[in-house]
């Protein structure tokens, strides 16, 4: 049970309530405010010309016919903007060692992917814009491409990049405890090697940008759809060479994120590059087929796991080998160092386990950069830690959820620092599991799954633990010199109608962002919901923050609006005890009025609003009333709020044609202070969705050369709702004591156990067979290959 | 992901239609419910000059009970087919494909006639075609003319249709026999990685008479004609002759041996499932 929040337990608050989404309604009607929905006078159009080449020299560009093409305003060259920007670099000082060159929005001389882009066209329409893109006469060189990682780190290969001298971004290396020791001395060793393949995040609203540069004022205004609306104004004022005040930028809706947009990209960058240019407004929208090859993609590692153990179950010692592929950049700003360091930080960090050793080597590739997708890092890290301990358990002949019990880091145990480093400030590991086997009656499948088996049906069951990484602090990207703020702020203004503005640092992704922060500001003040407007993704209106990364809305946007509304709250106070001749503290707020202690209404938030705004003759002398109220949250004591979960999988594997049929899914998951179930839930089982689009579906498939072979909706198989099961959830609240509101972040934990449970179910299922499958996504096709069929 | 410019024309008769493709020539398309080919237009792999829209002819809707099965109109649109009570009755097979055709919008504006010409060889209806021995009516400059199903597909999107030719209608013998259908994609809607649409005559729990289509497997439709025959031996006769039928290709979901086995499997569960049914 949690401890009740004093601030906002009160018999109106929303806190803890299935609030639906104000704002879902709005978008239901398509009266959404997309980038491509804006209409500007002026405004014109960029479609780019890309590379069809994994590796090429550029040896001429003839962008006559282009020119002269109907409706073409310009066609826009690496050369027309040459000295215009700054080119940026994708590396950060507190990662040791990591590389990458500059990069620039328009290839120079050599195209290192499928899908750079190499020139623009400016048009009156996107339409005659591709028409003119078609008119551009180029010719190419082809060079060798590089897409194998192991083959890009082996000695002697050709550096993609000839300035860095090899093809090694970035190399971490743990070793915790004494690992050779451990594995000399355990029972029993397992080991396993995994894939897991590229794949991307497909937004429902692709990549949009709308870039107006006013040069009568100097001012650049970026209509983008972005989680970091500060964090790209920062940006286009850096590389632009714009003052401050120059530059705003505005999230209006969002389509989706899911860490896609987040980084910075060279049709962007072009794209602005273009608005100063040419002095109008010039808006880019992705296309589905340039998304494929130009949106990051994610995830592509190869990882051979060890793990000893001792005949009791206790896991002795843990060892991975991690090779990652990310492209020919690091991207920049949060760079592509940090999937793999996630890896290696995070594999086993919910056991016990002591002696740890983990060899993380970044590859340079001829592919799509990689970088943060939702849940970076963590599925990778689930797969291998819960497969492995699968394997150890069949080994030893125990109970895959025994061998758990014994190893889960204990209830009682916290704080606790992981192998790798990181500290846990208090986790509910083994509640969850408990609560995750009532809830999906674990004996009870056991035994259905049984019986099935006698009859040639083979389900499988498919158990993961896990940890999230929520609510980080500046030590993520601020310490290593990234323009990434950790903290957030919430700025509240009592109206005269008595209601309140409240604007906020956080943005809105469709994740419902505004209806927490209207839940929380609502509940403090004692006010009803739809007498909140919150205000996000408009640099001018909003407080500084970091928008949307790394769960942590609520964890930090929300704790910020707490603070934020109780400040006001005292402001209001303040005055109203003025104007009735009361103590403040002898007043509080509820249903829209200052009551007095005993609950009584002594005069309404709109008489407080009008007094202070229209009739300030009626206050006595020397009140000033401040009915706006700020403050800024960041987390200080802990790095970040761990959050920790428990997930299962049923599934039935056709064992003739490999296919499998997902039967149902539960997650059990402690986010802390559960603001809004419904919300959570929905991350929860979106999360899910995209985990299980990594483990079954999604694959960015590249041949040799490096092209890709299924960049289409068609042939990109993104998970429908056709195939996925329903998915249970439930919740355990285990508050951060850092915070008042005790919340965690909760948008990635579905995504980081879900592949782990559906691998370890797939196997489960295959059991009878003595065969395993350990590369994701498990296709059919992978399955009949272990199966030794087809 | 805009088309490339063209011209658009919308006739009202079917002899009016075939002269504007006479007139333009190479550069002439048609459009039915362009959910083949505006996604071909938007990805510039076509650049017609001229799309020629054929949703006002008359002369190419509806579906009609015939003496001796059913004729169904080129343009009878895909979620029309499925729910007709007369294709239900005469010719169940088209039925029972139908669900398994994309999604439930695309159903809703993809024709027919459209499905046939565009010969995707892993789509439903031009197995179900195969398998009923449909024989198809074409109009062209020189007049009308019929040609089997079976000799219509000739590979990956080719077909027998000229040009200059405008597919009309289909006239489909009545069903002999009971629906085989079975058909495995990676999600609800995709095109099939292997499929077998046909029908099976029984005696109590013998087959006695049947016709295999496989889809998804080869570059077209393929009537696996030595496994039919093999199924009066055994099922698993007919599960090693189909292997004579076949010449698969592999895609991105599955090798051509996987192929080939999964069109066993097929095989075997749908006679074997057949045989349970009639018993
Ligand atoms: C997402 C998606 C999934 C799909 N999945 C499937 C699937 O699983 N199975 C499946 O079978 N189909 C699938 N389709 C295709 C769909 O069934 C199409 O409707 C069908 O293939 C073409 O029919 P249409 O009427 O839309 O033809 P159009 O797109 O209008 O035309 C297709 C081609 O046929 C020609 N044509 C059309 N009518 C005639 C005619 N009367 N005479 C001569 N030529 C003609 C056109 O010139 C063009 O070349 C899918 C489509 C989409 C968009």
């Amino acid at each position: 049970m949690t401890a009740p929040l004093a601030a906002v337990d009160r018999p109106a608050s929303y806190i803890g309530k299935s609030v639906p989404r104000p704002n879902a309604k709005r978008l239901l009607a398509g009266r959404g405010q997309y980038v491509d929905d804006l209409r500007l006078p002026r405004l014109a159009h960029v479609a780019f010309l890309r590379c069809p080449h994994a590796h090429a020299r550029l040896k001429s560009l003839d962008i006559a016919a282009a020119t002269r093409a109907p409706g073409v305003v310009r066609v826009v060259t690496a050369q027309d903007l040459a000295g215009r920007y700054t080119p940026w670099v994708g590396v950060l000082t507190h990662f040791k060692g990591l590389k990458s060159p500059p990069q620039h929005p328009l290839v120079h001389d050599r195209a290192t992917w499928q899908g750079e882009p190499v020139a623009a066209v400016v048009a009156e329409s996107r339409a005659l814009a591709e028409d003119a893109v078609a008119l551009i006469e180029i010719v190419w060189e082809e060079l060798p491409p590089l897409t194998d990682m192991a083959a890009a780190l082996a000695p002697g290969a050709v550096p993609l990049h000839a300035e860095l001298g090899d093809n090694l971004c970035f190399g971490r290396a743990i070793d915790a405890g004494a690992v050779d020791e451990a594995f000399a001395k355990a029972d029993c060793v397992v080991e396993e090697s995994y894939s897991f393949a590229r794949h991307t995040g497909v937004c429902l609203e692709p990549r949009s940008i709308l870039a107006d540069f006013d040069p009568a004022d100097g001012r650049l205004t970026v209509h983008c759809s972005s989680q970091a609306p500060h964090m790209m104004k920062e940006i286009f004022a850096r590389h632009f060479h714009l003052p401050e005040t120059a530059v705003r930028v505005i999230c209006g809706d969002v389509g989706g994120s899911f860490g896609i947009k987040i980084h910075v990209y060279p049709d962007d960058m072009a794209t602005v590059a273009i608005a100063l240019l040419l002095g109008r407004p010039v808006k880019f929208v992705a296309d589905r087929l340039e998304s494929f090859v130009s949106d990051i993609h994610a995830r592509e590692h190869r990882i051979a796991a060890r793990m000893a153990l001792a005949k009791d179950g206790t896991i002795a010692a843990l060892a991975i080998d991690d090779v990652t592929g990310v492209g020919p950049y690091s991207t920049y700003p949060r760079t592509s160092a940090v999937e793999g360091n996630q890896v290696v930080g995070l594999t086993g960090a919910w056991y016990r386990c002591r002696n740890y050793r983990a060899n993380l080597r970044v590859a340079f590739q001829t592919k799509p950069p990689t970088t943060q997708y939702r849940a970076v890092g963590h599925p990778i890290a689930t797969s291998v830690t819960e497969a492995l301990v699968d394997r150890a358990a069949a080994a030893l002949g125990l109970d895959p959820v025994e061998l758990r019990r014994r190893n889960l880091i204990p209830d009682d145990a916290y704080p606790w620092t992981t192998a790798s480093g990181l500290k846990f400030e208090k986790l509910s590991h083994q509640a969850a599991l408990e609560k995750l086997l009532t809830l999906m009656d674990y004996d009870g499948l056991r035994r259905e799954q049984a019986e099935l088996r006698r009859r040639n049906i083979h389900r499988g069951i498919g158990i993961a633990c896990f940890v999230e990484l929520t609510n980080p602090g500046p030590a993520f990207y601020g310490v290593g010199g990234a323009p990434i703020s950790a903290q957030d702020g919430c700025t509240l203004r009592l109206d005269p109608g008595g209601t309140v503005t409240c604007a906020t640092g956080v943005t809105e992704q469709g994740q419902g962002t505004e209806t927490m922060v209207a839940q929380i500001v609502a509940s403090a003040l004692g006010l009803a919901m739809d007498k909140i407007r919150v205000v996000t993704g408009d640099t001018e209106r909003a407080p500084y923050g970091g928008g949307t990364w790394a769960s942590r809305g609520c964890g930090i946007g929300g704790e910020a609006a707490l603070q934020g509304a109780l400040a006001l709250k005292a402001n209001i106070l303040d005055l109203a005890g003025a104007m009735l001749q009361a103590e403040p503290a002898a007043l509080d707020l509820a249903g829209g009025w200052v009551v007095d202690r005993a609950g009584n209404r002594r005069i309404g938030l709109d008489e407080v609003g009008r007094a202070a705004y229209f009739r300030g003759d009626t206050l006595p002398p020397g009140v000033q009333p401040e009915l706006v109220a700020t403050r800024h949250y960041m987390p200080r004591q802990y790095p970040f709020a761990f959050t920790n979960g428990a997930q299962a999988s049923y599934l039935e594997l056709d064992v003739e044609t490999g296919f499998i049929q997902l039967l149902q899914h539960w997650v059990v998951e402690d986010c802390g202070r559960v603001v809004n179930p419904l919300l959570v839930e929905e991350q929860i089982r979106g999360g899910v969705v995209q985990g299980i689009g990594g483990a079954l579906f999604e694959e960015c498939i590249y041949d040799q050369r490096g092209q890709l072979l299924n960049g289409t909706l068609a042939d990109y198989l993104v998970p429908m709702a056709g195939e996925m099961p329903d998915i249970v959830v439930a919740h355990i609240e285990t508050p951060t004591a850092e915070s008042m509101l005790g919340a965690k972040g909760a948008g990635e934990a579905g995504t980081g156990g879900a592949p782990a449970a559906v691998m370890n179910a797939v196997n489960d299922a295959l059991a009878p067979f003595k065969v395993r499958v350990t590369a994701q996504p498990i296709s059919p096709w992978r399955v009949l290959a272990a199966l030794g069929k087809g | 992901m805009k088309a490339p410019p063209f011209r658009y024309a919308r006739p009202q008769t079917l002899d009016a239609a075939l002269r504007l493709l006479a007139d333009e020539g190479a550069g002439a398309r048609l459009i039915a419910g362009g959910q083949s080919l505006v996604p071909a237009l938007n990805m510039r792999l076509l650049e017609p000059t001229l799309l020629i829209d054929i949703n006002g002819l008359a002369e190419l809707t509806g579906i009609a009970e015939t003496a001796s099965g059913i004729r169904v109109g080129a343009l009878t649109r895909h979620a029309a087919l499925g729910a007709s009570a007369i294709v239900a009755r005469r010719t169940p097979l088209l039925a029972a494909a139908v669900p398994f055709i994309a999604h439930e919008a695309i159903r809703n504006r993809g024709t027919f006639g459209g499905s046939l010409a565009q010969a995707d060889p892993a789509a439903e209806l031009p197995a179900c075609a195969v398998a009923l021995g449909a024989r198809l009516e074409i109009a062209g400059p020189g007049g009308r003319r019929r040609v089997a199903a079976h000799d219509f597909f000739r590979g990956v999107y080719e077909t027998a249709l000229g040009r200059d030719e405008i597919l009309v209608a289909a006239e489909i013998p009545a069903q002999p026999g009971a629906t085989l259908f079975l058909e495995l994609a990676r999600r609800q809607g995709d095109y099939a990685i292997a499929g077998l649409a046909g029908w099976a005559a029984l005696d109590r729990s013998r087959i006695t008479d049947a016709r295999l289509v496989f889809f998804g497997t080869d570059i077209r439709a393929v009537e696996a004609r030595a496994a039919s025959a093999a199924l009066a031996t055994s099922l698993d006769a007919a599960a090693t002759a189909l292997d004579r039928d076949l010449a698969p290709v592999a895609d991105l979901n599955a090798s051509a041996a996987m192929k080939r086995h999964l069109a066993r499997v097929l095989l075997r569960r749908a006679c074997a499932a057949a045989v349970t049914h009639a018993a």
